[in-house]
């Protein structure tokens, strides 16, 4: 049998992104983010998540994308990813689909400076899902020790 | 002092300290290898022992105490750890639990400990070493100490002569020494051993002085399977009516399951609150006020039903302070520092051990008698200073003594004895790390075990339990001026008093504690010296920081009237420039998380009435 796994696809721009449904905790209207002074430029603020503040990574300053316009689809994709809770900006959430194994393409051809959080290209009839690999997206830590360094 | 606002509390955990005992002795029973099980037994004792003297329920510290004891022996591998020893201990367990229930009940009777204590801990040689297991069941044993004549050349071939001739008639079940050393002659003419045989004593002693050069001793036949009398506590059962208590202890996890609630219903509160300002529906604004007023009581609540202050834990001491110091002919004066310092309900409930653990070894070892302190010009009256204090982000306690102090000699030769550490690398070690070797396991500088401490218990202890609330502790020490064990205790869900301000349309709270005073600022009063904003406050030069500039908020600076907030940062006096003074609220502080951790200037986070977050600044790390 075929490995097929479940994915939350999402508009970021032009390009529409999937993460494995796994890694996501919930997805959550836009809400007020407050900003947090000297965090990197690519961390939103902090949200109030039902008590729980956590931090908020826009994607488009992550991936290097036009500024974000925030609209009432804008939506903030909630991944709990090694103990800590974290938010990311999308633009759209469209579906969750099913993706085989056989249908992604791991490749390492796509240049610029968002590659290092693909993990590989899913096709899926005519569209092309842009998949990520969430361990180097939320990974704040190596991200804050390798701008200091 | 009235102590029977402390009694639920004690019963309570006394219940919990018994209970952690049997577990662990259960668990001991079936590894008796393990030895951190014994560990933890010991430390549960140990607790009991304090809590139970604290309250003065001198049985159930006496018993302990023996109890201790035995431990001890067991943890120094001076005797070895048999089914027997477990089963006493077990049934100490239970004496204990019988007399804990009959307190409660307000039975204050007195108990024989000391016969208790013989008939439970005063484990016989035989007992000690010997493993029921191995012994049938329907033989006598017979204890047998047999001397060869100290002219005789070659001793052990005559003890194994009188071996040989025992297992004849009977099954050898243990010697002392060992076979092996009495096979390598390792003993000094005379030997013991234990036989198991059906046979009478008259047989038995033929077997023994038939031998050349070989005589009996001593024997003696030993009561092996009859079980140690069980001894009663000499009550008549007093009708068992458990007395209903007014306090409930709540499982944390409820407490933060209900705080995420409180939490969700202000968030949906205030989406009604917008879609009714969108819709106008008749009638709903009232009904959205009275949800309004509801949801802010709740979340108060829920918010300090978390929070305690340390005063519950404080207001313990000073009697146990005074006996300590009574019982140590030491006089000590106790200070008691910021009693209304607020901390989470966990972390109240867990900082009382390590607390009493060092006001413990403050009194034993810090503070030295009268007499010696009057020999080195001192105040005869010791100093203890407890203090808790907020700082930053963190609780800070600090147990303070003026006594000796720590010798770092004897640290380093305690260190080197219990093999804590090699010579060798002793001597590469800064003077601090030699310090810290008093939280390892197993270390213990005083030289005699008293009732008090020196057991070697404490420190790891205390160490091990503050680590475990994701706190640090630290020892300072000088000689002859005294020592001061500091700890540092996170602030995640503390509350602070904070003074809410914005700037632009950014708001963040500042902590009470660093505030001096607020006053309003205009711009013409701002003079510029080196470069450096300063304005005259009442004849002093108070330096002048915008938060707009530290913090790059986004926007044009306020034109017209600002305000000063007066901070200390260390001895000096620093003002932080705000547009707008909100006013002062409590705040529950929320930590950023880990991916955010380690921000300069940023203590935390807290969440506004409206759900949305507001970050609470660090004076100390902001400039």
């Amino acid at each position: 049998m075929e490995e097929c796994k479940q994915y939350v696809a999402f508009m970021l721009g032009e390009e529409e992104y999937a993460v494995e449904i796994l890694t996501v905790q919930e997805i959550i209207r836009w809400s007020k983010v407050s900003r947090v002074p000297k965090a990197p430029n690519y961390v939103k603020g902090v949200i109030n998540l039902r008590g729980l503040v956590i931090p908020v990574i826009d994607s488009h300053i992550r991936f290097s994308l036009p500024e974000q316009v925030i609209t009432e689809a804008t939506r903030i994709i909630v991944f709990r990813h090694e103990d800590a809770v974290i938010g990311l900006t999308v633009d759209l959430v469209t579906e969750v689909l099913s993706l085989d194994e056989q249908n992604i393409e791991i490749t390492q051809t796509v240049s610029g400076a968002e590659n290092v959080f693909v993990k590989g290209i899913g096709k899926l009839k005519e569209r092309l899902l842009i998949i990520l690999d969430l361990s180097k997206v939320l990974d704040l830590n190596a991200a804050l020790n390798s701008k200091v360094g | 002092m009235d102590m029977s606002q402390y009694q639920d509390l004690f019963f309570e955990e006394s219940t919990e300290h018994l209970q952690l005992l049997n577990q662990n002795l259960l668990a001991l029973e079936n590894n008796p290898e393990r030895l951190e099980l014994l560990d933890t037994v010991f430390r549960a004792a140990h607790t009991l022992k304090g809590m139970s003297a604290t309250m003065g329920y001198e049985s159930i510290a006496k018993l302990t105490h023996e109890m201790e004891n035995l431990l001890d022996k067991l943890r120094e591998r001076e005797i070895s750890m048999s089914l027997a020893i477990v089963n006493n201990l077990f049934k100490a367990a239970d004496l204990l639990e019988e007399m804990l229930k009959n307190y409660r009940n307000g039975n204050n009777q007195e108990y024989d400990i000391a016969k208790m204590a013989r008939e439970l801990f005063e484990i016989n040689d035989y007992e000690n070493n010997l493993d029921f297991n191995e012994v049938e069941i329907d033989s006598d044993i017979w204890q047998l100490r047999v001397k060869i004549l100290e002219s005789c050349v070659m001793k052990s071939v005559r003890a194994f002569m009188v071996f040989r001739n025992l297992e004849s008639i009977g099954e050898i079940i243990k010697a002392v020494p060992s076979f092996q050393d009495i096979e390598d002659e390792k003993f000094n003419d005379i030997f013991t051993i234990y036989l198991a045989t059906d046979q009478k004593k008259e047989q038995i002693l033929p077997c023994i002085c038939s031998i050349s050069e070989v005589s009996l001793e001593e024997y003696k036949k030993l009561e092996v399977m009859t079980k140690p009398e069980t001894c009663s506590l000499q009550t008549q059962q007093p009708e068992e009516k458990q007395k209903v208590h007014k306090t409930v202890r709540v499982d944390i996890t409820r407490l933060d399951k209900l705080m995420s609630l409180v939490g969700e219903l202000v968030i949906n509160k205030t989406c009604l609150e917008q879609i009714n300002t969108e819709n106008n529906f008749n009638g709903l604004n009232e009904t959205i006020e009275q949800i309004n007023r509801i949801t802010t009581d709740l979340q108060s609540v829920v918010q300090n039903v978390r929070m305690v202050a340390i005063e519950q834990v404080f207001n313990r001491f000073p009697r146990m302070v005074r006996d300590l110091a009574k019982d140590l002919k030491k006089e000590v004066n106790l200070i008691l520092e910021g009693k209304e310092t607020e901390l989470d309900r966990t972390v109240i409930d867990e900082i009382a051990d390590p607390l009493v653990h060092l006001i413990r070894n403050a009194l034993d070892h810090g503070l030295e008698t009268p007499e010696e302190r009057l020999a080195a010009r001192k105040n005869p009256e010791g100093l203890l200073r407890l203090q808790a204090k907020q700082e930053g982000n963190q609780v800070v306690i600090i147990v303070e003594d003026d006594g000796k102090g720590i010798d770092i000699e004897s640290i380093k030769n305690k260190a080197i004895e219990n093999s804590l550490i090699k010579p060798i690398e002793l001597e590469k070690l800064e003077e601090q790390d030699i310090l810290n070797l008093i939280f390892e396991p197993g270390f213990s500088t005083a030289a005699k075990v008293t009732d008090l401490s020196g057991r070697g218990v404490g420190l790891d202890v205390v160490k091990s339990k503050i680590q475990s609330l994701s706190g640090q502790v630290y020892v300072e020490t000088k000689k002859s001026q005294g020592t001061k064990f500091i700890i540092k205790l996170p602030l995640t869900l503390a509350i602070i008093q904070a003074l809410m301000v914005r700037v632009n349309d950014e708001i963040f709270a500042i902590p009470l504690a660093n505030i001096d005073e607020t006053t309003s600022l205009e711009p013409s009063k701002i003079k510029n010296i080196q470069g450096l904003q300063v304005v005259i406050l009442r004849g002093k030069v108070l330096p002048l920081f915008f938060l707009q500039d530290i913090l790059s908020i986004p926007g044009t600076k306020q034109k017209g009237c600002m305000y000063v907030v007066v901070v200390r940062k260390g001895e000096q006096q620093v003002g932080i420039v705000v547009d707008e003074l909100i006013g002062q609220q409590e705040t529950v502080i929320n930590s950023l998380g880990k991916v955010l951790s380690g921000l300069t200037g940023i203590a935390g986070a807290t969440i506004l009435g409206d759900g949305s977050v507001s970050l609470i600044i660090d004076v100390g790390t902001l400039f």
